[in-house]
């Protein structure tokens, strides 16, 4: 009898010998999808008790839910407010005083509405606050950043776009918050050299600034590199670093291993040669767009650093013959180049400078329509460890290259070959790279199903194809690329004319589906649409745009499975007020473009707006914003939303239109554009 | 002895030389050693020519050896160069009454003789007892002068008109030869003139007694050029030149660059160098008035000058004398810190300046770019705040609250009506050593009164009273390290803020300073 009640005991309670610790450790592995976490935590009162202390970061879709959710979970230590685009100072009130001694980092970077008042709630209620992301606050001024630097144990900070924001703010939070290790100034258009110079006075903790854009000088890098700590420096568009105010700079940042310098128009070689004078340890170099020609006395200016330098970018300088080589000769150890939109480029400059990089792993070539065949066979000789390779609209290249690639280059992950010449055979020796996650074949006009299934072959690692306008590619090689690369994840196949819902329904096998770019295949019907959203449960983008098949019954479909989309592209489909309102149902969606979709009234619309409260971004024809009642357009800037209204002219593009069907015609007059 | 005879020597064979090579009234040049230890003011020189002429004359007549004079003169040197202190204020009195108890004795011994002579020739009588009234009055004028220069040690106004004072009387009074008492400046002249006549005709009784505190003069003497040595410029390696103080007050905009004398137009002063030698009679230097355009000129000593306010700082008798560097320095400095401030601001009625320059340039700036601390204090300019907040722990930049600045604003010209004048120079010499740079060693004792000022008055009474209203939109505390050594100065210099408005803050700091 007792032993009976035991047991009967123990079944009513079979949790009790199981111990905290190896649920969170169970919980650690369940994590990896939301759904399953939500099952979990349904199970039982216990379970979902141990869910609610095993979280520890949250992303919720709705600022209005805080003080439950939170309430709820009380171990948040990271809080992702990013989906909720209003955030009130009630809301952050809320959220310090229920998570208040546990917060550690709050993203507030795509929410507004909240002001210094709520910022300072948060900040003295959560005393262990770490990381703290303000990007966005466009109309954030110093007296919200003088209650940020209440929050003192700061460390990371992200400003980017406070364009209200001055030195004052600035230097409160320098003064503040010590502990500063991180901070982004990105486009903080109001700091100046004296906010910047005093955050390196005080903050000597410093390990990364961004001071992208900001109108400083280089008086201020004086202070700044004198951090002993500092380790990335982002100077990109600087215009007021100019060479004379680096003139009298001699540091010793020997920590420093990344600098962006990338578009300072005004620094030169010789504000650069001190610049880097005491970098020794410098292990990134970005100099794009810079002014300067990138010859021989250029890269004597890299001397000092050329010893640890590992990647250096030159993207859209003009660079010599020389100066490659003498950055090949300098910088052995280089494992990435960028010379992405150097039109000077030669082959023989590349040759030059690929010839002793053994170590290389990365080269992104883009746009170098100089180059031919000769300086990819170097590159494929002397690298054998590349591992990415971007060479976009590097037309002249011959298909004896691109087999030579495939065949040395067997560590290959990342390949672009947009616009070029490779046909099948290509493809074939460059499925032997096993690991390869990323392929990009847009208007590659050369390559058919037969080279596709090469790659669906081999790649069975495959995570991204894009097969933007290529046009010999069918129903047979989309289902081969379905059938042997389980892991994708991002998938274009827009304008490939010949794509019907076969395509669909093979690539609803590869259930990691996230991305999905189907614009102007004219054959897709709703029934194709039906197997991706059945099937892809993580779908969040999704493009249909000029796909008239598409109707209201699929949109009805992707609402009742695609609860994680987010975006989606109704444009010149068949879509009407029903399919549109339908979308309401999906929780996160935040971007919808439906221009030019005839079957929507304003009414539809206006529903379909009001029921999406999540919307951040609407693409809507421009007809509608008259027709659209103006007090709910202002109701929905209020929420968050920004309203994009295009004005298509549809009466003469119907030449326009059938040049964007007919690929060749359409990349004749892309080629003609070029030469003019 | 024989140091003490060169430098009579030197001195008096310069001025006497100077005299007869009937060099224009301006010959300071020669005698700048003269000038460093004089009492008096002797920037024109030996400008009077009677009164050179008498003392030719009077030497010739009396024939008389020069030390007497010369220990006179080192003795009011010695009196005039001490500044306040005890001890030499004790000196100064037993010394006094020694000097009384000798005058004494010889008027004694005047009546005697008076008796004893009468049976002899008129005139020699007659110019005995000139000689002898001579004489007792020199004793008489440089008692009363130590007597002032003792006093006016503890007053600085008396102080201050002790150089002009005692003129008139020796030298009009009792001066038989006719002299020209034209302008202020001659006539100061005429008394170190004249009492360096008098000096001459000193009698020799007198003389021995004197030379005993005469070495102790002495030596004070040394010491102080010793401290002159220790500056940057060593003593011998510019001259001084000491403007009077109408001179620097007077509307003059060109100076002669030798002399200091000034003139309204550039034109005058031209007339006036070729007074100067010959080679300021050349076209070129009068028609093109550059400076550097002297061809062939031997490099001339550096000129320094002095303010003529005793106990100033850059007053060349001060201990630690820091000269000023040009004309336009000893104007300004002058003007800043000996003179009232009668310029007042127009726009807050609070600041006031003496020189106009600065007025102006404050007026610029008023009421614009405040540029506030977490302190309390404010910055004309904002690198000027950053600087500050990066040198202090603990303090912020302050952020007022946009809809409250202009009520603020208001509420600072009411509140500065009634603070005291000690913020006023405060702040001015804060504002003058913070924005202008070319007069920095004008503007720095200025400054460092201000500072002292501005701790004195902002005691920690005000604390209970002060409230951030300007400074913080939320309540808060205020700074939390501890450690910070200027955390009282902090606090309590909270309760002064222009922007905390005329209330509670702007009261307790009227009510601290008074």
């Amino acid at each position: 009898m007792k032993k009976a009640k035991q047991i009967q005991h123990m079944i009513s309670k079979p949790f009790d010998l199981l111990s905290e610790e190896l649920v969170f450790i169970i919980l650690d592995l369940v994590a990896q999808s939301p759904s399953d976490l939500k099952s979990f935590s349904l199970t039982c009162k216990w379970f979902y008790q141990v869910e609610a202390r095993h979280r520890r970061s949250l992303k919720p879709l709705r600022a209005e839910y805080l003080p439950r959710i939170l309430t709820r979970y009380r171990n948040t230590s990271d809080l992702d407010l990013t989906f909720c685009p209003r955030v009130t100072d009630y809301a952050l009130s809320v959220v310090g005083c229920l998570s208040g001694p546990t917060l550690r980092s709050v993203d507030l970077s795509r929410s507004f509405s909240f002001s210094a008042a709520g910022l300072l709630r948060l900040a003295v209620k959560c005393v262990s606050l770490v990381e703290i992301d303000l990007s966005n606050a466009t109309e954030m001024r110093d007296a919200a950043a003088a209650v940020v630097a209440e929050a003192k144990s700061l460390e990371r900070l992200k400003l980017g776009r406070c364009k209200k924001l001055t030195d004052m703010g600035i230097g409160c939070i320098a003064v503040g918050c010590r502990k500063l290790k991180r901070v982004s100034l990105k486009w903080c258009v109001g700091v100046g050299d004296l906010g910047v110079g005093l955050l390196a006075v005080k903050c000597k903790d410093l390990r990364s600034l961004d001071l992208s854009y900001l109108p400083i000088t280089g008086k201020c890098l004086h202070d700044v590199l004198k951090l002993q700590h500092l380790e990335e420096l982002l100077l990109q568009g600087c215009f007021g670093v100019d060479d004379d105010s680096l003139k009298s700079l001699t540091h010793h940042c020997n920590s420093l291993k990344n600098l962006d310098a990338s578009s300072c128009q005004n620094l030169t070689q010789r504000g650069l040669t001190s610049l880097l004078s005491g970098a020794r340890c410098l292990e990134r170099l970005d100099l794009a767009h810079s002014s300067s020609v990138i010859s021989l006395d250029f890269a004597s200016s890299l001397n000092k650093v050329s010893s640890a330098l590992q990647s250096i970018r030159l993207d859209g300088c003009s660079v010599t013959c020389d100066g490659l080589k003498a950055i090949g000769t300098l910088c052995i150890s280089l494992r990435e180049v960028s010379l992405s939109k150097c039109v000077t480029v030669t082959d023989e400059g590349l040759s030059c400078l690929v010839m002793k990089l053994k170590d290389l792993r990365k080269l992104d070539i883009t746009c170098c329509r100089k180059l031919t065949g000769v300086s990819i066979t170097q590159v494929a000789n002397s690298c054998p460890l590349l591992v990415s390779l971007k060479m976009e609209s590097c037309s002249l290249v011959s298909r004896d290259a691109f087999w030579l690639l495939g065949h040395k280059c067997r560590l290959l992950e990342e390949l672009d070959f947009t616009d070029n010449e490779i046909d099948d055979g290509g493809l074939k020796s460059i499925s032997s790279c096993r690991s390869l996650s990323s392929l990009k074949l847009g208007i590659c006009l050369n390559i058919t199903d037969r080279g596709l299934s090469y790659i669906g072959m081999g790649c069975s690692n495959l995570r991204e194809l894009d097969l933007y306008r290529s046009v010999g590619i069918t129903d047979i090689g989309i289902s081969s690329i379905a059938q042997g690369c389980c892991h994708l994840e991002t998938i274009n196949i827009s304008y490939c004319k010949d794509i019907t819902d076969r395509s669909l329904v093979s690539l609803s096998k590869c259930s990691m589906l996230q991305t999905f770019e189907s614009r102007g295949c004219q054959h897709i019907t709703c029934q194709g649409l039906a197997a991706i959203a059945v099937r892809c449960k993580r779908l969040t983008k999704l493009d249909l745009k000029k796909c008239p098949f598409i109707n209201d019954s699929g949109l009805l479909t992707l609402a009742h499975f695609s609860q994680g989309l987010k975006q989606i592209s109704v444009s010149e489909t068949g879509v009407t007020d029903v399919g549109l309102v339908s979308l309401a149902n999906i929780g996160c969606l935040q971007n919808i473009a439906a221009v030019n979709t005839r079957g929507l009234s304003p009414s539809g619309v206006a529903a379909a707006l009001v029921g999406c409260g999540g919307l951040r971004k609407a693409k809507l024809h421009a007809s509608l914003r008259l027709l659209v009642p103006p007090s709910l357009i202002t109701h929905m800037e209020a929420r968050g939303c920004a309203f994009l209204w295009k004005d298509y002219n549809n009466h003469n593009n119907n030449n326009t239109l059938q040049a964007e069907l007919d690929p060749k015609y359409w990349k004749l007059q892309l080629e003609e554009d070029i030469e003019l | 002895m024989e140091t003490e005879d060169d430098l009579c020597r030197n001195n008096w064979g310069g001025s006497s030389s100077s005299s007869n090579l009937r060099e224009p009234p301006v010959c300071f040049t020669s005698q700048h050693k003269w000038e460093d230890a004089s009492i008096l003011d002797y920037e024109m020189g030996m400008e009077e020519e009677p009164s050179l002429q008498v003392f030719n004359q009077m030497k010739a007549s009396t024939g008389q050896d020069n030390n007497g004079g010369q220990v006179n003169v080192d003795f009011l040197q010695g009196v005039r160069a001490q500044a306040w202190d005890p001890r030499t204020m004790l000196s100064n009195l037993s010394f006094m009454e020694e000097k009384i108890h000798e005058l004494q004795d010889l008027v004694h011994l005047i009546v005697g003789r008076n008796g004893q002579l009468q049976g002899r020739q008129e005139q020699l009588v007659a110019q005995q007892q000139q000689q002898q009234q001579q004489l007792i009055t020199i004793d008489l004028t440089s008692i009363i002068i130590q007597l002032i220069s003792t006093a006016g040690s503890l007053l600085p106004s008396v102080k201050h008109n002790m150089s002009t004072a005692p003129g008139p009387f020796p030298g009009s009074a009792l001066f038989p030869y006719p002299r020209e008492a034209n302008n202020l400046a001659s006539q100061t002249l005429n008394n170190n003139n004249t009492c360096g006549v008098h000096d001459f005709d000193f009698p020799k009784p007198s003389v021995v007694e004197e030379r005993e505190s005469h070495v102790v003069e002495e030596h004070e003497m040394k010491d102080e050029d010793d401290v002159e040595e220790g500056e940057n410029l060593p003593p011998g390696s510019y001259e001084i030149l000491q403007l009077e103080k109408e001179e620097i007050l007077a509307p003059h905009t060109h100076f002669c660059t030798i002399c200091g004398k000034g003139f309204k137009r550039d034109a005058n002063l031209r007339m006036h160098m070729r007074g100067h030698g010959d080679e300021y009679k050349t076209p070129a230097a009068l028609a093109k008035p550059n400076k550097e355009a002297l061809p062939g000129s031997v490099p001339m000593l550096i000129k320094r000058y002095s303010c003529p306010f005793p106990g100033c700082k850059r007053n060349k008798d001060h201990k630690k004398f820091q000269p000023l560097k040009t004309i336009l320095c000893v104007k300004n400095h002058y003007k800043r810190t000996h003179c009232d401030k009668s310029f007042t601001c127009s726009r807050c009625h609070t600041k006031k300046f003496s020189v106009i320059a600065d007025l102006k340039t404050h007026e610029k700036h008023c009421g614009k770019n405040k540029w506030l601390c977490s302190c309390g204090t404010t910055f004309s300019r904002k690198d000027k705040l950053f600087g500050h907040i990066a040198l202090f722990q603990g303090h912020t930049p302050a952020i007022p609250l946009e809809e409250t600045k202009p009520s603020a604003q208001r509420g600072s010209s009411s509140g500065g009506n009634s603070s005291n004048n000690n913020i006023n120079t405060g702040m001015i010499g804060f504002n003058v050593g913070s924005a202008t740079n070319a007069n920095e060693e004008v503007a720095q004792p200025g400054f460092m009164d201000g500072k002292i000022s501005f701790e004195e008055s902002f005691s920690p009474l005000c604390f209970d009273t002060c409230n951030f209203r300007g400074f913080h939109e939320f309540p808060r505390p205020m700074f939390d390290d501890s450690e910070s050594s200027f955390q009282m100065l902090i606090s309590s210099a909270c309760g002064f803020s222009p922007r905390n408005g005329g209330g509670g803050g702007g009261e307790s700091v009227s009510n601290t300073s008074l």
